[in-house]
């Protein structure tokens, strides 16, 4: 092939003009595209796009001793209680209170959220984690409560009071 | 004689504009990118509606692995020195200039101070292979709580983000949200990721 380009090329020698032999222009790329694109799929797979969210939480002050606990109307409270395996206990009031349990998907806790919001006005939530409960179960009730736009709610040491509640209910 | 040739075309082809958006991305992947810092444990995070993001500079991590174990973290090099420094001088361990600079690359660490000389002693490679127990955060022996309080003294801009394992057991999460509630730490960071909220009617 080369030959047949260069007896073409020495066709011109017939006029007796010569010609200085031009480099061809063109290098050859592929070293440099080969490695071009080993440099892109290696940034592609090491880059991590998703920046973490996070939750901002403000948790109230030990109080001190002289303070004076402000007193709520125990129609007003509405106790959830984490349980393992994902399971949610909640009662209204305090005194005699009818336990029920829920699920964390939206049919679940949040209706009952949405619900009690309705039917009482400034309603308190008291959230009260057991010690089987996971850390998941924690964020996704403190989710709700943001999806809910539930006003006042708290996190509370979990009483023996209420895990008898939760054993007894059998749920 | 008469043989037909057929014409080909040239195998080479421009390959110009490809080898330009090639590098236009390499460029944008390079200057984008930022390396994930090796954490000793991998962490798998609860999701949240939330969209704040988590700052990138004046971080306190406090990491929670599955199995309970804490391990904490802070960025700021200088910072970091000066943190060790108070730490050994509260409990009585010299860390020399050598252990400090050490110190101030190491990733999240889940070391007692009692054992940290020797850990920095090591070389990256083998702190891989340390089975590392946790920075102690009970009540007798608050270690966890001493950190906090130097890392914020040392900077006053901290901001304090847990990031917890979704499995791992509340009662442990706790145990560090009191901590920290006991050192007058209110307002901290839940480091979740990010979860499509239903739609809004």
């Amino acid at each position: 092939m080369s030959e047949v380009s260069q007896q073409g090329g020495g066709g011109g020698k017939k006029d007796g003009k010569v010609r200085s032999k031009k480099s061809s222009t063109k290098i050859d790329m592929t070293p440099m595209v080969d490695l071009a694109f080993l440099l892109l799929t290696f940034f592609m797979l090491t880059t991590t796009f998703n920046k973490p969210q996070t939750m901002e939480i403000t948790m109230p002050d030990k109080p001190k001793p002289d303070d004076v606990v402000p007193e709520v109307n125990e129609k007003k409270v509405l106790t959830l209680v984490l349980g393992e395996n994902d399971k949610v206990y909640w009662y209204k009031g305090i005194t005699d209170p009818k336990i029920e349990v829920a699920n964390f998907s939206a049919d679940g806790i949040r209706k009952v959220l949405l619900t009690q919001n309705a039917q009482t006005k400034d309603m308190i939530v008291l959230i009260k984690a057991m010690e089987k409960s996971k850390y998941k179960n924690m964020v996704d009730i403190l989710d709700e409560m943001n999806i809910t736009d539930m006003k006042r709610y708290a996190i509370v040491k979990v009483t023996d009071v209420d895990k008898e509640l939760v054993k007894e209910s059998n749920l | 004689m008469g043989k037909v040739k057929v014409h080909r075309a040239s195998p080479s082809l421009d390959m110009t504009p490809m080898v330009d958006l090639a590098f236009l991305l390499v460029t944008f992947f390079m200057l984008t990118t930022k390396f994930a810092p090796e954490e000793p444990v991998a962490v798998d995070m609860p999701s949240s509606i939330s969209e704040i993001k988590l700052p990138e500079v004046n971080i306190l991590t406090i990491t929670i692995s599955t199995d309970g174990i804490v391990f904490f973290n802070m960025d700021g090099k200088y910072n970091r020195q000066e943190l060790l420094g108070k730490i050994g001088a509260k409990y009585g361990i010299p860390f020399d200039d050598q252990d400090k600079e050490k110190f101030s690359l190491l990733p999240s660490f889940g070391i007692p101070i009692q054992g940290m000389k020797q850990f920095l002693a090591m070389s990256p490679e083998e702190r891989k292979l340390v089975n590392q127990t946790g920075i102690p955060a009970d009540s007798l022996n608050n270690q966890l709580a001493d950190w906090v309080v130097f890392a914020r003294t040392t900077n006053p801009g901290l901001r304090i983000a847990i990031k917890g394992d979704r499995e791992s057991n509340y009662p442990i999460v706790e145990k560090v949200i009191n901590t920290l509630i006991d050192n007058r730490v209110t307002r901290f960071n839940l480091i979740t990721n990010m979860e499509k909220g239903p739609i809004q009617l």
